[in-house]
């Protein structure tokens, strides 16, 4: 079990109601964190349309998680 | 000597990638790139436009997670400027709540030659929008909003801008 804090940003947070939460949770991948918290999230979206970053640095789903980490979920992205 | 000096400083100036509340003013932005070895610049501003997919929109609200907004944009910048010859790449993109017209992200880069700066102010818009954790949310004439999901436009060969 680790224990992390998961993030919420735009149509994630809105579907969640809340900005992030701390989760003690059985996860090892970014993709694992994401699809625990897809019940907060709502996203029906292919965990590749969206994107991840860990600890304020951009990273990829099949990253490694570590018990401190910060998970921050992104829907996907639509600038410009 | 002030010439000198004058240039000097402007030959210096970093790459900025920022993200602002505030209205973005496209010539206030390309003064800042004039530099003495540049022949060519190119700009890109993106306008919010009434219609998207068939609805008519009144409004759009940008949301960017700042911190990383700025480090990835700033690596798109990096990018354009390894693979072209440029002087000065600078880009804005607005967060808040945007009418019909205003311009929701400006690009621009200067190069001694046109070719470099046609090139590399497409490479830098076009990896904006699907690189920065910036979202933005239609609020429609019928009342309804919805956040616009650039992976589906992108899978049915539309563009949003």
């Amino acid at each position: 079990m680790k224990t992390i804090r998961v993030r919420y940003f735009a149509m994630f947070r809105e579907n969640a109601g809340i900005d992030e939460e701390t989760l003690t949770i059985e996860v090892s991948t970014a993709t694992d964190v994401f699809e625990a918290t897809r019940g907060r999230h709502g996203s029906s979206e292919p965990v590749g349309h969206c994107k991840v970053a860990i600890n304020d640095e951009m990273s990829d789903w099949q990253a490694d998680i570590s018990d401190g980490d910060t998970v921050l979920l992104f829907p996907p992205v639509a600038g410009g | 000597m002030a010439i000198r000096c004058f240039c000097f400083r402007r030959l210096l100036v970093a790459d900025v990638l920022a993200v602002s509340p505030d209205e973005i003013d496209p010539d206030s932005l390309r003064r800042q790139l004039f530099n003495p070895r540049a022949g060519a610049y190119c700009g890109f501003e993106g306008w919010v436009r009434n219609l998207n997919d068939g609805h008519e929109v009144l409004r759009l609200e940008y949301e960017a997670y700042e911190p990383l907004a700025i480090k990835e944009g700033e690596k798109v910048l990096a990018e354009a400027r390894a693979e072209y010859s440029l002087l000065q790449a600078h880009c804005v993109h607005r967060t808040g709540m945007l009418e019909i017209g205003d311009c929701a992200v400006w690009v621009g880069v200067s190069s001694a030659h046109r070719h470099e700066a046609f090139q590399a102010c497409r490479y830098i818009i076009d990896a904006l929008k699907v690189r920065l954790p910036i979202w933005k949310k239609e609020h429609y004439a019928n009342g309804d909003s919805g956040w616009v999901n650039c992976e589906r436009c992108t899978e049915h060969g539309q563009s949003t801008t």
